[in-house]
């Protein structure tokens, strides 16, 4: 769910009888829960869709390290610092599992990052958010980490097989993220009334944009219906926006500090919390480039990028005048 | 692209005396880096005790067209299995 809004490229689902046999036999392989691999056929609107869903899964696990690695050097003490790092450490590699899964479909490396650079392809709208204090350290890894959890636990099923196995592979990981911050938040809530106050401020910063994460409201979902047929989307955006909050809500009770929502109430009948209204505004405004972050991610990255060229080269060099070297010994 | 790192394949052997498994890719410039990078992003919680590296492009892969051709003329060998074969209840260590 680091991947909002993904472009399908098609604007209403084929009637079966319109499809080709090809797309046909593919259709009937998904449906049966056989997985497609990388050599197997697929349509081009499947490949182009995945390739864009797991680069934007991809480039959220690299950006998403941004907003913590801003916290490393000022941990509160070394216990927390090594967590941190060890935390940080795994985005880097998820966001290395997905691109390896995406490289699979035909496209290179170096092209995903370009298509980052040049904003072709978004990150989650979440990390353009800033961590403002030790707290938002704990309010991610609870939240933000819990509404990934969420999302990525059904992509574990997904039809496309290496993408299907680096989400099992980065769920395996990210409960340790979760508990890690909520461990952050427990020791701050049971702390002085100074630091339970910095909780809450996180809580109250970080509710809103972690319901966003979960994409717009299924009714204004166009692309949804495809990539549920394709089974690469297996449970809509408002379904798992619900089982986030419900799961959530007790666990906010239970630290003692609360939602900053006036309208959240549990619904007896329907054994849901309900919840006010989301800004979408916001959101939609955020994913254009105007959120607090956007811009100094961006550069971040870039810098990164481009400053590491010569790292790059020169490993590359060295390989090639080793070999060489082995070559002309031989 | 034209500078970028070779992609390279990567199996890891765990430690319960299994055979190394396919664990997923990562680029590299050469086996070395490989081998250190694999480390890094395939053993961060104890998965192995080993690692092999193996160029992606010296992998030579079956065909899914061939599928049916290969792997058809097993499906109708069930005498292969040694379920095939019912046993008389008293006989024993069969």
């Amino acid at each position: 769910m680091y991947a909002q809004m993904v472009d399908t490229g098609v604007s209403k689902l084929e009637d079966d009888a319109n499809l080709t046999p090809e797309e046909r036999a593919f259709q009937a392989r998904v449906d049966a829960d056989i997985k497609i691999e990388a050599r197997d056929w697929m349509p081009e609107a499947y490949r182009r869709t995945l390739i864009r869903q797991i680069q934007q899964h991809a480039h959220s696990e690299v950006v998403g390290m941004l907003p913590e690695g801003n916290w490393i050097t000022r941990a509160p003490s070394l216990k927390r610092k090594a967590i941190l790092m060890a935390k940080v450490q795994d985005e880097a590699g998820h966001g290395l599992y997905l691109y390896s899964a995406a490289e699979t479909l035909g496209v290179s490396r170096d092209q995903l990052v370009a298509d980052l650079h040049a904003g072709k392809v978004k990150y989650s709208s979440i990390f353009n958010y800033p961590t403002l204090t030790w707290a938002d350290i704990g309010a991610i890894g609870w939240l933000v980490d819990g509404a990934a959890i969420m999302n990525q636990i059904p992509l574990c099923r997904c039809s496309y097989g290496p993408y299907a196995r680096a989400m099992i592979r980065i769920c395996k990981e990210e409960s340790f993220h979760q508990r890690q911050g909520f461990d952050i938040m427990m020791s701050l809530c049971r702390g002085s009334a100074e630091q339970k106050a910095m909780a809450q401020d996180a809580l109250n910063r970080w509710w809103w944009p972690s319901l966003m994460m979960f994409g717009p409201p299924d009714a204004e979902s166009v692309h949804s219906a495809q990539s549920a047929r394709w089974k690469i989307k297996l449970l809509s955006n408002d379904e798992l926006r619900q089982r986030f909050v419900d799961q959530t809500v007790p666990q906010a009770e239970y630290l003692g500090i609360s939602m900053p929502d006036p309208e959240l109430r549990w619904d007896a009948e329907h054994a849901h919390y309900v919840f006010g209204p989301i800004d979408w505004a916001e959101f939609h405004d955020v994913l254009k480039g105007n959120g607090p972050c956007n811009r100094d991610r961006m550069r971040t990255r870039i810098d990164a990028w481009e400053d590491g060229a010569w790292v790059r080269e020169a490993a590359l060099s060295h390989a090639q005048k080793h070999a060489e070297r082995a070559r002309a010994a031989a | 692209m034209r500078n970028e790192w070779p992609l390279w394949e990567i199996f890891i052997r765990s430690q319960h005396g299994l055979a190394h498994k396919h664990v997923g890719s990562l680029h590299a410039p050469d086996a070395a880096m490989a081998v250190k990078n694999a480390r890094d992003v395939y053993t961060r919680r104890n998965e192995g005790v080993s690692i092999w590296a193996v160029r992606s492009a010296d992998v030579h892969a079956s065909a899914p067209g061939d599928r049916d051709a290969l792997f058809d003329p097993a499906n109708d060998k069930v005498y292969r299995h040694p379920t095939f074969f019912p046993m008389p209840e008293e006989v024993k260590h069969l």
